[in-house]
């Protein structure tokens, strides 16, 4: 009676659970374990932690750790912060054609990576690029953007913020819809003027979004890849964009070394759980009103 | 002081404005220069003689026509798998009753933490032990389970009322009936907002076709186009262009004709989550 009683939910979930336990949960499991050895093209053998061991020395990783954390802490407030001035303005009750506006900025999130890349690559070109045109207009002369070891990775968290702030806009402009009018009436009553009570009540009501927006915006940031694959010819110039995931992809299959690429992978992960809780943290001694 | 505060709020947004766009506006006009008279400088925003030749050469003289098949094809399987395996999964969790639900709901969800590059080496290897690299289904299968969607399925459905499925129990209606003529006709918002999601998210994907499709006849768009910017090509911008407007346009104009559930879709996981 009770198998068959439950054995019709099963078959509802079977299909999903079949997929995520081989797809999902088993590899990261199988992951850890592939971590430990130094599979490689010619087999298999038990290393124990040799390979994080050797992570922790290797310049290379140290230096694609080093460039993620970069991009990931300059790029990460910069379209934070561009998508919530952005949601303040189109929420303003003095502006129309929010739609038409919205659109616009929403546009570059749903662009494909590879796209972008190779468009702003063609911006940023040295001699023809528009950028340089731009700079020139105001009398500036610009650098060789992506082909300057130093200027590589602002022209790379240049052009995420361009495509990552309407995404930030979208969510700060539903946490905007959200806080009830009642606060600013009374904010209004007790004197406050329109600066006040953004800062009084506008900020404070917007915290559980702006750490959920951060959040979700530094996993995607370490997870850099598409970006320098494309626009820095997978990591140039001399390693300045050589991000962690592109350190993975090349560990893993330019030289098939399975175990060592797999290490990197569980470290990304516990660099992004660590960041993830830390954040978390945050919203909750913060968030009481 | 009302006006003054207005014309600054549109001076910044028409310029915030102009130069999101600017990048699409350069990337469609540069498509249609020749190789002759693509490098000038300053740049010329009206292209002197605009011809289709560079798209001309994508499909005729390159594989972009088997290319774009590939990503279709993965698309749209991708995205009825996700659909029908998730409101599957996503009924059983919300409305029917069995052993472990809670723990297996949340193991979903902790699993949607982990950053997909930890599974990418031991999925790889066991899809070449497979034989399926290089082959459709090997983006389609390990896409097909996804958290997201059941999490998204099952809270909308969850808001359906109890008491409706009961009847339609009473009246001799089977499980699979129910989900089919009851909850699905209910969830068409939300499965329309999973629609989108999936079909962006597989469209535009492409870390894990880089690693899966390796010869040049199964590249889904993506792939040919970093491949295509990568070779001989590099300097070749008219076809880059021409390259990357093809692989944009589809989902801008789904995201364009669809945006009313594009954005209240992540509004609304952005806020429950």
């Amino acid at each position: 009676m009770s198998i068959k009683r439950y054995s019709i939910p099963f078959l509802f979930i079977a299909p999903s659970l079949l997929l995520f336990f081989v797809f999902c949960f088993i590899p990261i499991i199988v992951a850890f374990f592939t971590s430990l050895t130094d599979w490689g093209l010619g087999g298999a053998s038990f290393v124990g932690f040799r390979n994080y061991v050797e992570l922790a020395g290797d310049p290379l990783f140290l230096r694609s750790l080093k460039n993620t954390l970069y991009f990931t802490f300059v790029g990460m407030p910069l379209s934070v912060l561009s998508g919530l001035v952005a949601a303040i303005l189109l929420n303003s009750s003095l502006v129309k054609l929010k739609t038409l506006f919205r659109t616009g900025f929403f546009l570059p999130v749903v662009t494909n990576l590879v796209a972008c890349g190779v468009v702003w690559r063609w911006l940023y070109n040295p001699q023809y690029g528009v950028i340089k045109w731009f700079f020139e207009l105001f009398k500036i002369s610009s650098p060789n953007w992506l082909g300057d070891p130093r200027w590589a990775m602002p022209s790379i968290i240049l052009m995420a913020t361009w495509r990552n702030f309407g995404y930030s806009m979208v969510i700060f402009l539903a946490g905007l819809q959200s806080i009830p009018r009642r606060f600013y009436e009374a904010a209004t009553v007790d004197g406050a003027d329109s600066f006040r009570s953004f800062i009084h009540v506008t900020l404070p009501l917007l915290k559980p979004t702006t750490v959920f927006v951060c959040i979700i915006t530094t996993i995607g940031y370490f997870q850099l890849f598409a970006e320098p694959y494309v626009m820095t010819n997978q990591g140039g110039p001399v390693n300045s964009t050589l991000s962690i995931v592109l350190y993975l992809y090349k560990n893993g299959f330019k030289f098939f070394r399975f175990g060592y690429a797999s290490a990197i992978a569980y470290v990304l992960f516990f660099i992004i759980f660590i960041f993830s809780l830390f954040q978390l943290r945050f919203i909750r001694h913060t968030v009481e009103y | 002081m009302r006006d003054f505060r207005r014309v600054i709020i549109y001076v910044i947004l028409i310029v915030a404005f102009i130069a999101t766009l600017t990048p699409f506006a350069w990337m469609a006009i540069s498509s249609f220069k020749t190789q002759e008279n693509i490098f000038t400088f300053p740049p010329r925003w009206i292209p002197e003689d605009p011809t289709v030749s560079s798209y001309l050469e994508l499909f005729q003289r390159m594989a972009f026509p088997v290319h774009l098949r590939n990503s279709i094809i993965v698309t749209v399987s991708v995205t009825i798998l996700v659909l029908f395996l998730s409101s599957l999964s996503g009924y059983a969790f919300a409305k029917l009753r069995f052993p472990g639900r809670q723990r297996l709901f949340v193991l979903f969800l902790v699993t949607m933490m982990v950053p997909a590059q930890v599974t990418t080496i031991p999925v790889f290897l066991l899809l070449k032990r497979l034989g399926l690299l290089n082959n459709y289904l090997g983006l389609i299968l390990p896409a097909g389970a996804s958290a997201f969607g059941i999490f998204l399925l099952r809270q909308y459905m969850q808001a359906i009322p109890d008491s409706l499925l009961d009847a339609a129990r009473i009246d001799g209606c089977s499980e699979f009936r129910i989900y089919r003529s009851i909850v699905l006709p209910l969830c068409m918002p939300a499965i329309a907002a999973l629609a989108i999601f999936t079909f962006m998210g597989t469209w535009n994907d492409f870390f894990w076709p880089l690693i899966i499709m390796t010869h040049e006849s199964m590249y889904t768009l993506p792939v040919a186009l970093a491949n295509l910017n990568a070779g001989q090509y590099a300097t070749k911008y008219n076809l880059l262009m021409a390259g990357s407007v093809v692989v944009t346009t589809p989902v801008v104009l789904l995201f364009v004709f669809m945006q009313r559930y594009f954005i209240q879709g992540i509004a609304l996981t952005g806020m429950r989550s």
